[in-house]
């Protein structure tokens, strides 16, 4: 508690004195792991972390950071999961981050029953908590999330845009030459009847890069806010 | 008797118009005539026929029953794929799509009349062609083979018996024989396709000869995905593979199919196995319509319309459109651009601005899975690249197991999309 006031004392202080001291104070430290201690308690009806802990319902969290995505051995991981792992996703801040915030947008087919944690501060909290459960903390390049601004959040009217369904057919020709209209999920994952927020926040994730694959970044980087509700709007649509 | 519209209205004057109405409308459809049944030709008449629902009269003029895929057909010579796997049959465009299948040759287009005359005596008239009939070999491009030498010398570039062919020798080599590849020059049909091949041809060999050798004689200086090719024939091939480029008098070979020998520079060598891919150019019938400029058929980038000829557009191996390799991936992408140009030409349907893609995979040895790929936009002059990606060296078993599953899906992908 007491540390947290300190940060926003150190916030409102003398425009000068911020701008010098800033950078020191955020490579410091993620969030207030006393407080994120408490967070925590969500997470603890499903995942354990310190000495002897296990997998439960989730996996333990031990040497989280740095840590590839489905990496335990005695876990067993949704298929999205191991697929993300496969592709290169490494738990680092930007990612776990972007995880806790909606599990959905990073790993949509994730085995995780989890809504998420709006609040950013205690994202950080919490991060900051299970990083003293890593074997060198002082070893993690520390980053302040913000830095990284990935927003997982969309904007409410990015997320409500109606997509043009004829628009949305002529850009979906170029999906189907690997994903199937018919929904088999062989190799490549099945992208239709999706909720409409599934799709479009899966799809800002590939186009900020925070979700990693080279064939859907590149896919996604060229798509526009519209195109991507024009695509959601076709995909939900089949099945 | 046939019946044009002009007669039959002026004959159905006074009879019912709820008759008459669907009968002229099916006289006076748009036709589009389709070329080539393979990658470009099969998905442009599907989606035509598809999206159009009705409203276009789609023929697919197609002379093979069975089209063979040359994508994965190297994973057949690997022995990851059952040759039956890479036919696809046309039943599906037919009853499920509508469109009109015709198997037969195109020998001749009129361009004035806008007709398609075909092997078998026929005519189709046309108020849109889609040609895509792939390549056909450079007469001559390497002294002493030509096509009636395919027997001895197979080039297995377009898929089917002369793929099995290949096999077969292979799998008959004597123990510690030769495999020779003659490699194509620049541009030809699936820049990875050679090497992916030889990397199947080594994981094949070294099943059942270990001791035989694999000779690339390569007139290019260097190739798709070599870092990649290099690192596998590396790790699972060790010693098998031997690559003689252009420094080393590659430029100038030839072959004798009688004595099964392959000269290069001058020094003659015998082999077991050869096979000869040579240089390409846009399929015959390009030539034939006049619409070529050397080897290939220019296009207009947003479009593919032939630059000669803005009736007729041109998909796939054919075209020269710029920086897209010649793959089935692009072909198929560049069929849903010109689908979409020609049912805005012919219908009163909406269109959008130009986009395609593309990505290959190879296998280079059990679950080792790479590919490249990249995104393209149209310009006026040409088909762009804006961003591409590749696998690179070094990466993790799971993640080039992966890949290689995904190839398997998109393969189950764009045959479905192909063909129904
Ligand atoms: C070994 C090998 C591996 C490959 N691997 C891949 C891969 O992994 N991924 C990939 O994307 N691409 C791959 N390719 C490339 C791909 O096969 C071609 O780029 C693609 O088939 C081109 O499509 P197309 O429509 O231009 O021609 P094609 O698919 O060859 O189709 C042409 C069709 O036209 C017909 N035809 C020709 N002339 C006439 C005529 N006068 N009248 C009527 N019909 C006619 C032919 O019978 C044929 O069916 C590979 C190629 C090879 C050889
Ligand atoms: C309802 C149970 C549940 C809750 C609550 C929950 N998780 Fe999870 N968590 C899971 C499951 C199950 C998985 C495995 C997901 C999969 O395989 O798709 C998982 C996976 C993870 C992973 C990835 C682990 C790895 O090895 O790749 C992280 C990180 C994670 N959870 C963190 C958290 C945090 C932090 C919280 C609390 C804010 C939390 N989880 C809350 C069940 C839960
Ligand atoms: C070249 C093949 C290819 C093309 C073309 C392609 N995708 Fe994908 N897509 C994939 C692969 C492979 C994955 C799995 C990626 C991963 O592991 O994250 C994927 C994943 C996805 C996912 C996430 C699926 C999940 O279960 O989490 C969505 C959504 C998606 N693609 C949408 C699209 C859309 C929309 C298009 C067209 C604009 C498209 N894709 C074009 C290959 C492709």
């Amino acid at each position: 508690m007491l540390k947290r006031r300190k940060r926003s004392i150190l916030a409102g202080s003398a425009l000068l004195a911020w701008a010098a001291f800033a950078p020191a104070v955020m490579a410091e430290r993620i969030g207030d792991a006393e407080r994120g201690a408490e967070i925590y308690r969500k997470c603890a009806a499903c995942h354990m972390v310190g000495a002897q802990a296990k997998n439960r319902i989730g996996p333990h969290l031990n040497g989280i950071f740095g840590r590839k995505a489905a990496a335990l051995d005695g876990f067993r991981y949704s298929d999205a999961m191991r697929r993300a792992g496969a592709d290169g996703l490494i738990w680092e801040l930007d990612k776990l981050d972007a995880y806790l915030e909606n599990p959905k947008a990073l790993v949509t087919g994730t085995r995780m029953s989890f809504a998420g944690i709006r609040s950013l501060d205690d994202r950080h909290d919490v991060l900051a908590y299970l990083r003293t459960f890593s074997d060198k903390p002082r070893d993690i390049p520390e980053a302040s999330p913000t830095a990284v601004a990935h927003e997982v959040a969309l904007a409410p009217e990015v997320l409500a845009m109606a997509g043009d369904r004829d628009y949305g057919e002529y850009l979906s020709s170029e999906c189907l030459t690997c994903h199937r209209k018919d929904g088999s999920d062989r190799g490549i994952p099945a992208i239709t009847g999706w909720r409409n927020e599934d799709f479009v926040v899966a799809m800002h994730a590939y186009r900020q890069k925070l979700r990693p694959h080279p064939v859907m970044q590149m896919m996604a980087g060229r798509l526009s806010d519209e195109e991507i509700a024009a695509l959601a709007a076709y995909f939900a649509a089949l099945e | 008797m046939t019946l044009n519209r002009r007669d039959f209205v002026t004959t159905t004057i006074g009879l019912a118009a709820s008759l008459a109405a669907p009968m002229v409308m099916a006289a006076g459809k748009p036709r589009v005539v389709v070329i080539g049944g393979g990658a470009g030709g099969a998905t442009a008449a599907r989606h035509l026929a598809e999206a159009s629902k009705g409203a276009l009269d789609v023929t697919l003029v197609e002379p093979t029953r069975k089209y063979y895929t040359c994508f994965f057909s190297n994973l057949y010579l690997g022995g990851f794929q059952e040759f039956a796997a890479l036919g696809h049959t046309y039943g599906k465009l037919a009853a499920d799509f509508g469109v009109n299948v015709v198997h037969d040759w195109a020998v001749g287009i009129d361009r004035d009349a806008k007709t398609v005359s075909l092997a078998g005596g026929g005519t189709l008239p046309y108020d849109r062609l889609i040609l895509s009939p792939g390549i056909d070999f450079v007469d001559g491009a390497v002294p002493g083979w030509d096509i009636t030498a395919q027997n001895a010398m197979p080039h297995a570039y377009k898929a089917g018996s002369q793929t099995q062919l290949l096999k077969a020798q292979i799998e008959a080599m004597p123990a510690g024989g030769v495999y020779a590849m003659i490699a194509p020059p620049n541009p030809f049909r699936c820049p990875p396709g050679p090497y992916e091949r030889i990397s199947m041809v080594a994981h094949r060999l070294k099943q059942i000869n270990p001791t035989a050798k694999i000779l690339i004689v390569d007139p290019k200086e260097k190739f798709s995905k070599q870092a990649l090719f290099e690192d596998g024939w590396m790790r699972h091939y060790g010693g098998m593979v031997e690559r003689v480029g252009p420094d080393f008098g590659a430029a100038n070979t030839s072959v004798d199919p009688a004595a099964m020998t392959v000269d290069i520079d001058g020094e003659v060598t015998k082999v077991d196995v050869c096979n000869v891919i040579p240089a390409q150019k846009a399929g015959r019938i390009c030539e034939t319509a006049g619409i070529t400029d050397g080897n290939w058929v220019p296009v207009n980038p947003h479009t593919m319309q032939a630059r000669a000829d803005e009736n007729i557009h041109v998909l796939g191996d054919a075209s020269a459109q710029g920086d897209m390799p010649k793959s089935g991936f692009s072909a198929n992408s560049q069929a849903k651009v010109a689908v979409m140009a020609v049912r805005g030409a012919l219908t009163d349907s909406r269109v959008f601005p130009a986009k395609y893609s593309n990505t290959c995979w190879s296998l280079l040895g059990t679950d080792d899975g790479v590919k490249v790929g990249a995104a393209y936009e149209a310009t006026d002059e040409k088909i762009a690249s804006v961003e591409s990606f590749i696998s690179q060296t070094g990466e993790d078993a799971a993640l080039r197991k992966q890949t290689y599953e995904e190839s398997l899906g998109w393969y189950a992908g764009i045959t479905a999309d192909m063909f129904g």
